[in-house]
């Protein structure tokens, strides 16, 4: 559509389809995720039809077929429990041996077989699927929610991530992003996140800190806001630790009830399920009131559970403890007391809990800060992010390894090569040397995480330097390079130096996808990339039929009167059923209306122009015209 | 180019947070990986690695017991690696006696005590090196920045203490 357009200097062009598409903001979160925007510094989450922003992080593959996100997922998860799986984050990037970790936790099916050398995959609706394939379908769902709410195509996202997310869990998030068929921009810690929300509306300046519960995780961290320049200091936390831990002491609270009445019964997943639903209503409630309590009926046999608030408490307060240690030991990091701290962000829906506020008051001193609400909050941050990425700003963001990475060594010590907390992007290297004389190949297992034996950190990877010329035990000289980029993904390179011979393996660690896992994922992408890209057509047709008709109305405004009653008349009709096309669903249709409006402009666009030069010329002197022509 | 240079901040001792933060600030904005998102891959390559030796510079100067080795270094003193045995006999006595104080430190206050004390020796030291350094005396530099080291790694033992203590309390 080329209707001319004619700006009054200094006024803002209407958007153009060379713009490109737009970068959104998105939280991937544990229990539920949002997606947001932000503009001219002002971020704004995205609603849906209901006015809801938070799109609970479920995915149902239903039994009649196809795939549902959010609370079309939810609202499966009691009728369909096989074919429904929630709070996937916790096993973004993780392998059979993290799983004791969340057993218990969450009624997975793991794939058999899967996770030994490889993330593990669950059983769901009678297909085995990858956590990064099932993270990539609520990012889908936020995109086409973006799209939908923006008309406009969206392909650029900052994501954010718990800042305690290792190496692996990243890549996923990042290989979840590219199925989505986003680009990320950046991979921000939550944490930063929310404190860009709460810096960049107010100004703040001096140490802050971010505490964070979720759903499933756990994140303390702490901030320094000078003049737009955000440098995190120290951050710590807990990948297993949130309000699903609350949910399960009052899930495990009615069961004893039940048995303790005589009606237990053994448990399935539905009634798993049942259970936790409740208790996560009743958690919710007592944010709000002293008092309350729940009907449970599990195949039949109803029984009623009563929960005061002091009760709730003291029942949660093991957690909540624990939370109140993390951040101490952050402090105790970055050398820094709890007096020194300006203010504590809230993040994450569990700071709802009147307890949690009441203690992280106590133990910082200071009542926390809670005006943007804490579900969004993080949105919002990384909304300004992708502004700020795409569209440039003053603000800086600076930010730390979460975990310390290292090497294994002789006797299965750990020798750290990059502390937790060190500003990345960085890159630090260590000499090692060979053990035994003629030895021709060095074994380097690369580790992540604060304890001294590799057996209590995480495996990254593991490669060999073959090919190293027989010396004497200790003349060769490896040097291992460990090079973290700005999204804190790890690269290792290892070169022995003395004899020149260039010797150099990257790594990228284990537990991301392996190339075939990936082929196989774009693979069943292109199986819906058909329906994709019909959406993605009628929707940039809708787009661009809709810019043409603001365009239009803004002209008419402005010359109407170039143009006689008949003119107009045509025009009006021309104008008619191209907005009725777009109602429609037709792609064809709305091109075709769009076309047949744009011939009928052109004579109107033609006078328009000789107007806008006549006017540009009217008035003005010999000189000021020639300086006009100059510029 | 070294650390000082890179920075553009004065190879000295002494030198002022602020300073540091000014330059360290400034040089991101100009080379932090975010400003370059846009850009061709090799532009981008160029970004990432300066902004990685910023970091590495910065980390290295931002911390005055960590920015004296580095100086001593750049001056031809060189310290053994970290963990090795500690090879001055009047160190090696008042470290014994120092964490067997730590060790037996059942309180917070205690442990509190210890700490401050060790800061304390370790702002002293500190202060001492200056006149080591315009002396060009490298026995002594050595000696000091080794206690330094023990000082400062008895500190962070302390912290650790304490967190415990404290978690034992709660």
């Amino acid at each position: 559509m080329n209707l001319l357009e004619i700006h009054e200097p200094g006024e803002t062009p209407m958007p153009h389809a060379s713009e490109g598409s737009l970068a959104v903001g998105i939280d991937l979160g544990t229990t539920n995720s949002v997606v947001a925007i932000a503009r001219e510094g002002k971020p704004a989450a995205l609603h849906d039809e209901r006015g809801c922003a938070l799109v609970p992080s479920v995915v149902a593959y239903p039994a009649a077929g196809g795939v549902r996100v959010g609370e079309d997922a939810r609202l499966l998860l009691t009728r369909e429990p096989k074919n429904v799986v929630a709070s996937i984050k916790r096993l973004m990037g993780r392998g059979a041996a993290d799983l004791h970790a969340v057993a218990g936790v969450l009624p997975y099916e793991v794939e058999p077989g899967s996770g030994q050398n490889e993330m593990v995959k669950l059983r769901i609706g009678g297909k085995a699927r990858s956590p990064v394939e099932i993270s990539a379908e609520i990012l889908k769902s936020l995109r086409a929610r973006a799209e939908a709410a923006l008309d406009k195509p969206v392909e650029r996202a900052v994501i954010t991530v718990p800042a305690y997310f290792d190496d692996a869990a990243r890549t996923a998030t990042r290989d979840a992003a590219r199925v989505a068929g986003l680009e990320v921009l950046r991979l921000v810690n939550e944490p930063t996140a929310a404190a860009l929300a709460y810096g960049l509306d107010k100004g703040s300046e001096g140490l802050y800190a971010v505490y964070d519960l979720g759903g499933g995780t756990f994140d303390f961290s702490l901030l320094r806001l000078e003049k737009g320049v955000f440098q995190v200091l120290a951050t710590g936390g807990d990948t297993a630790l949130g309000g699903d831990d609350f949910d399960r002491a009052i899930a495990e609270r009615m069961l004893a009830e039940r048995k303790r009445d005589g009606i237990a019964q053994p448990l399935d997943e539905v009634a798993v399920k049942t259970t936790l639903a409740l208790a996560r209503q009743m958690k919710e409630q007592l944010s709000q009131r002293e008092q309350t309590s729940g009907r449970l009926d599990l195949a039949g046999m109803p029984s009623f559970h009563a929960l005061g608030r002091g009760e709730f408490e003291a029942m949660i307060a093991p957690y909540v403890k624990r939370t109140i240690g993390i951040a101490r030991q952050v402090l105790a990091d970055a050398g820094m007391k709890a007096a020194d701290i300006q203010g504590v962000v809230l993040v994450g829906g569990s700071t709802r809990v009147p307890l949690v506020r009441s203690e992280v008051g106590k133990a910082i001193g200071k009542a926390p800060l809670t005006d943007i609400d804490p579900d969004e909050v993080v949105a919002l941050g990384a909304a300004l992010q992708a502004e700020a990425l795409t569209g440039g700003s003053e603000t800086l963001l600076l930010d730390v390894t979460p975990l310390s990475l290292g090497l294994e060594t002789m006797g299965g010590l750990v020798e750290k090569i990059v502390p937790r907390n060190t500003p990345i992007p960085v890159q630090l290297a260590q000499e090692f040397t060979t053990y035994q004389d003629g030895q021709d190949a060095m074994a380097i297992h690369v580790v992540q995480g604060e304890r001294e034996m590799v057996g209590d950190c995480r495996s990254l990877a593991r490669f060999e330097l073959s090919g190293i010329p027989p010396m004497t035990a200790g003349a060769a000289r490896i040097r291992v390079t460990f090079a973290v980029d700005a999204d804190g993904l790890l690269t290792v390179s290892a070169a022995e130096r003395t004899t020149g011979v260039a010797q150099r393996v990257e790594v990228k660690p284990s537990y991301g996808l392996s190339q075939d896992d990936m082929a196989d994922m774009l693979y069943e992408s292109l199986e819906h990339a058909e329906d994709d890209m019909n959406r993605r057509l009628l929707t940039e047709s809708q787009v661009g039929g809709r810019r043409a008709l603001l365009a239009l109305d803004a002209a008419l405004a402005k010359d109407g009167d170039l143009l006689d009653a008949e003119e107009r008349r045509a025009l009006d009709a021309a104008r008619g059923r191209l907005e009725a096309a777009i109602a429609g669903e037709g792609r064809d249709a709305i091109d075709a209306a769009a076309e047949a409006l744009e011939a009928l402009c052109k004579p109107f666009a033609e006078r328009r122009m000789d107007r806008g030069i006549r006017e540009a010329l009217s008035g003005l002197s010999v000189e000021q015209l020639e300086r006009r022509v100059g510029e | 180019m070294d650390h000082f240079a890179r920075l553009g901040v004065p190879a000295a001792l002494d030198l002022e947070p602020a300073v540091l933060d000014k330059a360290y600030f400034a040089l991101q904005r100009q080379w932090h990986p975010d400003r370059f998102v846009a850009k061709p891959a090799d532009e981008r390559a160029r970004a990432s690695a300066e902004a990685a030796a910023l970091n590495d510079a910065y980390r290295t100067l931002k911390d005055p017991l960590s920015r004296a080795i580095y100086l001593a270094g750049l001056n031809g003193v060189s310290l053994p690696g970290d963990g090795k045995t500690i090879d001055d006999p009047d160190l090696l006595m008042e470290a014994m006696e120092a964490r067997e104080a730590l060790h037996e430190a059942a309180t917070c206050e205690a442990v509190d005590l210890l700490d401050a004390r060790a800061r304390e020796d370790l702002r002293n030291a500190l202060a001492g090196l200056g006149a080591m350094f315009l002396a060009n005396d490298k026995p002594a530099i050595r000696k000091a920045l080794l206690r330094l080291r023990y000082l400062d790694k008895f500190a962070a033992e302390a912290r650790a203490r304490r967190t415990n203590l404290e978690r034992g309390d709660a």
